[in-house]
């Protein structure tokens, strides 16, 4: 794997296959890039699971803070780590514990070890590094283009709506009952005559 | 499966569109609207910190500029652009997020005569002090490196008489420098050169010109190579530092190799103010769907006028950097192989006078103060984009008394030579 550059077919393929998300070093302060992300891929439809030490005893829009990985009580697909360089080796070793093992580790924007990367990648994990998933979702599904970013993907297919039945509310405001004017004295017209 | 990388003139017409999510509609739609609505509270807080990608006001950002400005981001290579109202309102908004007032940066002696006037006299008053150097000696530029420097400014293909420059000599100066290379890609376009291939770290442009390309609409935009590490060292507060603006959140942190593009739009544009017009992005979006054709057709007819004027007896010389004999050409063959673009100047042996007459005299080519236009154009430069520099300076960047600019529309060139020939000869 090439870790300076990754397809967009290997990042697609982790986010669509991923269902649950184990996220090392999430904060509750939510000027963090790491409650941003966790807020972001919760709000996607991701079951996300908050690993913070220091947070133990609080929740993160509420779901609860666990003390470490083997806290997390059930399987999780992706380990995503929010934490320096310095500190992914004791993350990955301790993910390579679980079982099952989860599908993927994940390594936030600015972080990298190319050593604690082969160690998954040998017990057959997947691997992305300086990376945010958040930006990788908002880039591929076109959504961050809002803010003028290059998604380096093109599509002439009709977006999906950006609000899911965005159109089809039936709660709007009606003026004057059901029919125009025009076509309530149609309708008196032919009554009239008939 | 390897992704393909689809080719430029794919990325003219495709990047950044698609369908219309409500209506199907295949064109760009204008969103002529102030102000977008939130779907419930937490939305809009969420946009508000910078947790959520969304519209909120067209000062900060609108659907319509955002196909804009990820078209331009694809066509020249980066991570990200900014759409503003004008090419001047980029180089403000840049220099506003690398600049402290006190700071100095470097820029290219030869350039647009407005940049000229901005740079000495707008910015000079905001602190920020312009240090000039020459963009046909990288030396100057490195002798002019102090502690307070903050970025250098060049132009690719150089205003008014179009010479090119050593991007990748300039850029290895800013590298050693440690600070961004911003260069003004205007009069090339990412179709002739890509600046980022060749070490820029910012590339602005005036949308008005060629990439527009039908002088209707004004813009301008800023384009971030995701190519600057501004976490190296605290130099640049606006990236690196909490912003007391968001709550503390540091931009270069969160939005990593877009970073400076999202800084420009959410404390520079945000906060400064000149968005561009829904309308003007459609235009200018309509517009870069045929640059590559219309890029190739301004070539070759500058060409051929360049050639035609060479040879004729009432010419002293034409600075056009597509003619072997130019000092530029090989310059130019190295960075603008598809052609030297289709901004020229020259000048005539009867000098001022005969500039005078010639730009009188002509009546295909219209005498305005623009380029990059469909319609061929001409300028006596000293006595308008250029005048307000002494002759020293007028002749430094270029734009002597007796040296008239050209920019090459895309007529056919045969009625273009035919003009110049009735109003030389009159």
């Amino acid at each position: 794997m090439n870790h300076d550059n990754y397809d967009d077919d290997y990042i697609r393929g982790i986010l669509n296959g991923v269902k649950s998300i184990a996220m090392v070093g999430a904060s509750p302060v939510n000027v963090r890039p790491s409650y941003f992300a966790f807020k972001y891929l919760a709000q996607r439809g991701y079951d996300m699971i908050p690993v913070n030490p220091g947070h133990v005893g609080k929740n993160l829009l509420g779901r609860p803070f666990v003390a470490s990985l083997g806290d997390v009580g059930r399987p999780v697909d992706m380990i995503d780590i929010f934490r320096n360089s310095s500190h992914i080796m004791p993350v990955v070793e301790e993910a390579l514990q679980l079982d099952p093992l989860p599908k993927v580790i994940w390594m936030q924007l600015g972080a990298r070890d190319d050593a604690a990367a082969a160690k998954a990648e040998a017990a057959g994990l997947k691997v992305v590094m300086n990376r945010c998933p958040k930006i990788e979702y908002g880039r591929l599904s076109s959504e961050i283009s809002w803010m003028g970013v290059n998604s380096r993907t093109l599509s002439s297919k009709r977006a999906p709506m950006p609000t899911q039945g965005m159109r089809l509310s039936l709660d709007r405001t009606s003026v004057g009952g059901g029919e125009t004017a025009a076509s309530d004295r149609a309708a008196k017209n032919k009554n009239d005559l008939a | 499966m390897t992704d393909r990388l689809p080719g430029f003139s794919t990325l003219a017409v495709h990047a950044g569109a698609q369908p219309d999510p409500t209506t199907g509609a295949r064109a760009t739609p204008i969103y002529q609207t102030t102000s977008f609505v939130f779907n419930d509270a937490d939305h809009a807080a969420s946009l508000f910190g910078l947790q959520a990608f969304g519209n909120i006001y067209t000062r900060i950002g609108n659907p319509t500029q955002a196909v804009l400005e990820e078209r331009v981001a694809a066509l020249e290579g980066g991570t990200a652009a900014l759409a503003v109202a004008s090419g001047h309102a980029a180089q403000v908004v840049v220099l506003q997020q690398l600049m402290m007032p006190g700071d100095e940066f470097i820029a290219a002696r030869k350039l647009y005569g407005g940049s000229i006037n901005q740079f000495s006299h707008a910015f000079k008053s905001f602190g920020w002090n312009v240090v000039w150097a020459d963009p046909d000696d990288a030396g100057s530029f490195e002798r002019a490196v102090t502690p307070r420097t903050k970025a250098i400014f060049i132009e690719s293909i150089a205003n008014p008489a179009g010479s090119i420059t050593d991007i990748e000599a300039i850029a290895a100066v800013a590298r050693k420098a440690g600070v961004p290379l911003i260069v003004d890609n205007t009069l090339a376009t990412p179709y002739l050169i890509r600046p980022i291939d060749h070490g820029a770290d910012i590339v602005v442009h005036s949308l008005t010109k060629f990439l527009g390309g039908h002088g209707n609409s004004l813009g301008g935009v800023i384009v971030d190579a995701g190519t600057f590490d501004w976490s190296k060292d605290s130099k640049y507060p606006m990236l690196c530092e909490p912003r007391p603006e968001y709550h503390g959140i540091r931009i270069q942190e969160t939005f990593g190799n877009f970073a400076f593009a999202i800084a420009c739009r959410v404390l520079g544009l945000r906060d400064l103010g000149p968005a561009i017009s829904p309308f003007n992005a459609f235009m200018i979006l309509t517009g870069i769907e045929t640059l590559p054709l219309r890029m190739a057709k301004h070539c070759e007819n500058a060409k051929a006028v360049a050639e035609y004027l060479a040879g004729h007896p009432a010419v002293a010389a034409v600075n056009y950097s597509g003619l072997a004999s130019n000092p530029y050409n090989n310059l130019a063959r190295k960075y603008a192989p598809k052609g030297a673009g289709a901004v020229f100047t020259f000048s005539l042996k009867g000098g001022y006078e005969a500039g005078v007459n010639l730009v009188s005299n002509l009546k295909l080519f219209s005498h305005l103060a623009n380029v990059g236009d469909t319609r061929s154009l001409v300028i006596h430069p000293a006595s308008t984009t250029h005048s307000q520099l002494d002759d020293a300076a007028k002749i430094k960047s270029g734009a002597a008394p007796d040296v008239v600019r050209l920019s090459i529309g895309i007529e056919d060139k045969e009625d273009l030579i035919a003009d110049l020939e009735q109003a030389l000869g009159a």
